[in-house]
């Protein structure tokens, strides 16, 4: 199995400016772009900005990281990737980071986080996404996984998905917000 | 879905062009014509495999907060808590889970102090206790979805 490259960062509230002229185009794109031969053109001219204006602050707030990423939302669930699972770790704190970026780097794993814990009903600070197309085949990676980053004796949990009751991507209007 | 189509998916989860004519430039790297390229987008969207096609934000640098919050529901009241935590426009996504903290829902907000108002207000109407799991350090992968 291949390892990703894997990039790494501590959360931080670094916040580049947005103003309202870009709130407005991330209001005017959030549910989608335009299927058309131009779509930023489509966009700047139901906002009165120019194609080249519109694609000037895409680019920038892309660059910023505004936009983390651009491109499509797939339902895993239609392309066979039914069985998804989250799985929670005890770790030292102290370890916590490079297992983190141990966990990031399978293919399989489409999210790592740390978290607090919340003793003492919760233990866990530590938190990956298994996809797969089975059960079987999750508990599989698993397997893989802890035997390769180590991790035998760590206490954790698998909370395989029963039903999902709401998947959409959070929704933000144009209204101008105090700061 | 064929192989075409899957060649769309795999390419776009990794990103979409900022230029002009960015479906041509798209359709250019798969040896698809622009319309052809325009034409699956609009199929993959309706049959559902595609939810959205454009930007994901990043809720934080946008003034916003995200968070991931639990609760640990009784079994027999589980419908009644899920109806009320799902009527919450500010709950992004929510999934029972096989554990005894069996409810996991993302909260989007628009500024970090609703987060604290939404629990609060969900603890309120529920009688649950809601346990708050922002996050505190990310560790990057690369998010496809072989299809």
């Amino acid at each position: 199995m291949e390892l990703n490259v894997v990039k790494h960062s501590v959360v931080t509230s670094q916040r580049p400016s947005v103003d309202d002229i870009d709130r407005r185009l991330l209001a005017a794109i959030q549910h989608g772009l335009p299927l058309t031969s131009r779509p930023y053109a489509e966009i700047g001219a139901s906002l009165g900005m120019s194609e080249a204006q519109v694609i000037a602050r895409l680019a920038q707030l892309k660059a910023g990281g505004v936009i983390r990423r651009f491109g499509v939302v797939v339902r895993h669930h239609e392309l066979g990737y039914s069985a998804n699972a989250m799985v929670v770790w005890d770790v030292p704190d102290e370890q916590a980071a490079e297992l983190g970026r141990c966990l990031a780097g399978f293919d399989f794993i489409t999210l790592c986080y740390r978290r607090p814990r919340r003793l003492p009903a919760w233990r866990y600070n530590l938190y990956c996404m298994i996809h797969g197309q089975s059960r079987d085949e999750v508990l599989a990676h698993l397997e893989w996984m802890v035997n390769h980053c180590g991790l035998q004796s760590l206490p954790h949990e698998v909370l395989f998905s029963r039903r999902r009751f709401k998947q959409r991507g959070a929704v933000y209007t144009s209204g101008r917000r105090a700061r | 879905m064929d192989d075409v189509d899957r060649a769309i998916v795999n390419q776009l989860q990794g990103g979409f062009p900022i230029c002009e004519r960015p479906y041509a430039e798209a359709a250019a790297e798969l040896g698809l014509g622009e319309d052809e390229l325009i034409r699956r987008v609009e199929a993959l969207l309706a049959a559902g495999t595609l939810t959205r096609f454009g930007p994901m934000y990043h809720a934080e640098r946008l003034g916003g907060a995200l968070t991931l919050a639990a609760m640990k529901i009784p079994l027999d009241d589980f419908e009644r808590v899920n109806a009320i935590v799902n009527g919450f426009p500010e709950v992004a996504h929510n999934y029972a889970r096989e554990h005894e903290f069996n409810m996991w829902f993302v909260l989007a907000t628009e500024t970090p102090e609703r987060i604290g108002e939404v629990i609060a207000e969900i603890e309120q109407a529920t009688g649950c206790k809601v346990y708050n799991m922002p996050k505190l350090e990310e560790f990057f992968v690369g998010l496809r979805f072989e299809a």
